[in-house]
């Protein structure tokens, strides 16, 4: 959109760079989407002031420091950003099914929207959707696994959020005043220098990404601490669950990796904004310096994002096959190895960048090496299933369609691994196609696995079995159709990113994964039907045990949901699968005699206050808008002083509480088994999502 | 850290607090090796190797005082975690600058940037 539009590069003293001129008015689709977006917006406000639950949200969810809400916060975000991601995916399928020559011309996006979308896609679809998805599913998940009463640092918790919420807001505002980035999703430099892409489109990537990432450094500080520091005394590091080893793992990668994605950003922000030369093409500076640093982060993210979900796998895998997890010690060596090797291939992004054969033969064996433990993990599961009493319920249906799809994509990763075949394959829809097998298969899959499998845990309700093996069976025959035709156009020469072709034979191919996408959309449609219905049903999907799957790790020995404290007594662990233990010893369920008072932090003000400042100090700096940012960097600053010279920050529940709470969930407990009739009719219910 | 769990502290939380003496000693040598590089750059009164050498030292030098005397880190056995996470983050930091130096020595020579 910048080509018909004047670009002003005098900041004026009040507005910067923006003017009425900034916003899109000509376009169709940013309009109708800015008014669909803006009614559903006010509906929103409206309903909360209408009901009068602007209070409730403030004190229970917005200023909370409890991990498990702020999980299901990250979630929801997630779920959101996913809505817009595959926005922009259906835009691009059905783009591409239609912009051929001999058929209708250009198809109906312009060259330099075409752009924006899939620069927005990828953005969202890592960043805004499978980072927050991850990060959500640790924070409910990591400190009951490991029996914590909250993370290390639940103000920090709190503010990672809410960081995070400002990256992906200043990205949706991208979409309706200026313009988003047009470079592709890492926002290679010359392109995304001031010389090529003058105006805001990569200022909002810059800004986006750098408040955002910073939230994500912080929540693996966090959780690094929140691991090594906080497990239930008896918890050996040998004997933490799989999920609590992988997102550890994750973490450490988080907190080594992030930091050069900082950097990487800050020098290229100052490239754009003070005519610094340390990517441009003259001064010293050096285009392919941004790429190597780029994947040095970039590479330990894709590892960031898998392997969690290869910890979610295997709790489920263990759970559902009643057996414990086979050749645990290797599975968790596997992860070690890959979060240590996951720093020695970043090369394998550039093979053709023109390393030289001895750097590019070096980086092709690593990435080759490192499918090995990511092998060794498929027979862990499959072992864990041999033999065992393998129940297919949702979970199980995602875990399985994961082994078959991500098999497929990592043997197609090894092979990009080879640099004479890369050479070939790259830059080609068979790249796009191994790393949405890949993350899809891989990553996502894993997120929704675990999502299906700790629902009841986070809201005390299990979701719709019946849905959610069909919106499993849909995403994976959706996926199969929309990507293995890619494959297939990889071979047959067609590059990524085309918003316009003229070979008639590609066509087909791409109608195919049009459909595939449409199955997808479906897919997508049942998860958000089975949310619901599931939140509609929750009375007679009620969990009262705790433990609806009969699972094995300590979360699943508090209620559902968990007291915000997690544990009254906080417990001994013995074994690996000490939820199992106490089960066949006799121990759970069993009501302590006496409780003692629990120190817990109280809620605060300032994660949602300096998260929310942050967004105004971005936006100011996309627009050139100087006094507007110094003043919200120094209203940062001052809120972050004024909250650490706060001295009331934590408090104690009292055991009389503590005793009414607990009292609740163990005659709950005898709830079992009552009928759905009664569970009606019961009043008891006040839990709500 | 010990927001949550106060009866549940496992040992001490890793560093100890510093002096005034001690963070007064930090700031003056953490300034000094800032200050070096810029002279050397400004003044320009040595060689290009000599200047990038003194440089990358006077670097070293920075991380190591804000390590000891900022964060407090020293070898005792309370800091086992930090010992092993500076070893580890060491090892990952040399293997992302000599791989990158190795892989940009490559690009440029193939490549001709800068030449």
């Amino acid at each position: 959109m910048s080509t018909n539009r004047t670009i002003v590069t005098e900041a004026d003293p009040i507005f910067g760079r923006l003017t009425l001129d900034s916003i899109p008015f000509e376009d169709p689709i940013i309009m109708t989407t800015f008014t669909v977006v803006a009614i559903g917006g006010l509906g929103l406000v409206g309903s909360i002031l209408y009901f009068g639950k602007l209070k409730y949200l403030w004190e229970e969810w917005f200023t909370s420091v409890d991990h498990k809400k702020i999980g299901i916060m990250y979630v929801i975000v997630a779920m959101i950003m996913l809505f817009r991601g595959f926005s922009d995916a259906l835009l691009m399928r059905s783009q591409q099914a239609v912009a051929v020559a001999s058929e209708s011309g250009a198809g109906y996006l312009p060259p330099e929207h075409y752009d924006q979308i899939f620069t927005a896609h990828g953005v969202i679809m890592i960043f805004f959707v499978a980072m927050p998805l991850i990060v959500g599913l640790m924070n409910i998940v990591v400190p009951l696994q490991i029996g914590a009463r909250d993370v290390a640092f639940p103000f920090l918790n709190s503010l990672s959020f809410w960081l995070f919420v400002s990256g992906a807001l200043l990205m949706n505002i991208s979409l309706f005043v200026g313009e988003f980035a047009a470079t592709g999703w890492l926002a290679y430099p010359p392109l995304s220098g001031i010389e090529y892409s003058p105006w805001v489109g990569v200022d909002y990537w810059l800004w986006a990404l750098q408040i955002s990432g910073i939230g994500t450094l912080l929540t693996g500080v966090n959780f690094v601490v929140t691991i090594l520091r906080m497990r239930a005394p008896g918890m050996t590091l040998m004997k933490m669950p799989v999920f609590t080893w992988t997102s550890f793992c994750a973490n450490v990668l988080i907190v080594v990796a992030f930091p050069i994605l900082t950097v990487s950003l800050t020098l290229l922000t100052l490239d754009r904004y003070i005519g610094t030369h340390f990517f441009t093409g003259d001064m010293g500076g050096n285009q392919m310096m941004y790429v190597n640093l780029i994947w040095a982060w970039g590479h330990p993210e894709v590892y960031i994002l898998i392997l969690p979900a290869f910890g979610v796998f295997s709790e489920i895998t263990a759970t559902f096959s009643r057996k414990r997890l086979f050749g645990y010690t290797s599975l968790i060596w596997a992860t070690i190895c890959i979060m240590l090797m996951s720093f020695v291939v970043w090369l394998h992004h550039f093979f053709t960048m023109g390393a030289g054969a001895n750097v590019n033969a070096f980086f092709g064996v690593a990435t080759m090496i490192i499918s090995i433990p990511t092998g060794v993990k498929i027979f862990n599961w499959l072992f864990t299933m041999y033999k065992g009493q393998v129940e297919f319920s949702a979970p199980m249906w995602w875990t399985v369609s994961f082994f078959l799809t991500f098999t497929i994509g990592g043997m197609t990763g090894v092979m990009l691994a080879i640099p004479a075949a890369d050479f070939v394959l790259h830059n080609s829809l068979f790249l796009v196609a191994h790393f949405h097998n890949v993350i899809i298969g891989g990553s996502l899959f894993g997120y929704f696995a675990g999502i299906t499998y700790w629902w009841p845990k986070a809201t005390g309700f299990t979701l719709d079995e019946t849905l959610g093996k069909w919106a499993c069976g849909l995403w994976t025959v959706g996926f199969f159709m929309a990507f293995m035709p890619l494959y297939i156009l990889g071979f047959m020469g067609m590059t990524r990113r085309l918003n316009y072709y003229d070979n008639p034979v590609w066509n087909n191919w791409l109608l195919v994964a049009g459909a595939g996408a449409l199955i997808v959309l479906c897919a997508i449609a049942v998860q958000f039907y089975q949310m619901f219905a599931s939140i509609r049903d929750q009375k007679s999907n009620r969990d009262w045990t705790g433990d609806p799957w009969n699972a094995r790790t300590l979360e699943w020995a508090t209620s559902s949901p968990p007291p915000f404290y997690n544990f009254a007594l906080l417990p001994e662990v013995r074994d690996r699968d000490h939820w199992t233990d106490m089960k066949e010893l006799g121990l759970a369920y069993k009501r302590p005699s006496k409780y003692q008072r629990i120190h817990m932090p109280k809620n605060t003000w300032a994660g949602i206050v300096i998260g929310g400042i942050s967004l105004v100090l971005g936006f100011a700096m996309v627009w050139w808008i100087w006094w507007l940012a110094i003043l919200s960097g120094v209203a940062m600053l001052g809120a972050w002083i004024i909250y650490a010279f706060q001295d009331d920050k934590d408090y104690y529940v009292e055991v009389d509480q503590i005793e009414a709470i607990e009292k609740k969930h163990f005659s709950n407990l005898g709830r079992v088994g009552e009928s759905v009739t009664e569970d009606l009719e019961s009043d008891a219910v006040t839990i709500s999502v | 850290m010990a927001h949550v769990q106060t009866e549940n502290t496992h040992g001490p939380g890793g560093s100890a607090h510093g002096s005034l003496s001690e963070y007064m000693v930090g700031l003056s040598l953490s300034i000094i090796l800032t200050a070096i590089p810029f002279a050397i750059v400004m003044s320009g009164s040595l060689n290009e190797t000599a200047s990038i050498v003194l440089i990358l030292l006077c670097a070293v030098g920075q991380v190591m005082v804000q390590l000891v005397f900022f964060l407090h880190m020293n070898t005792s056995s309370e800091q086992m975690w930090n010992s092993v996470s500076a070893v580890f983050v060491i090892l990952l930091v040399m293997i992302l600058i000599v791989g990158s130096v190795w892989i940009m020595q490559h690009l440029n020579h193939n490549m001709l940037m800068g030449h």
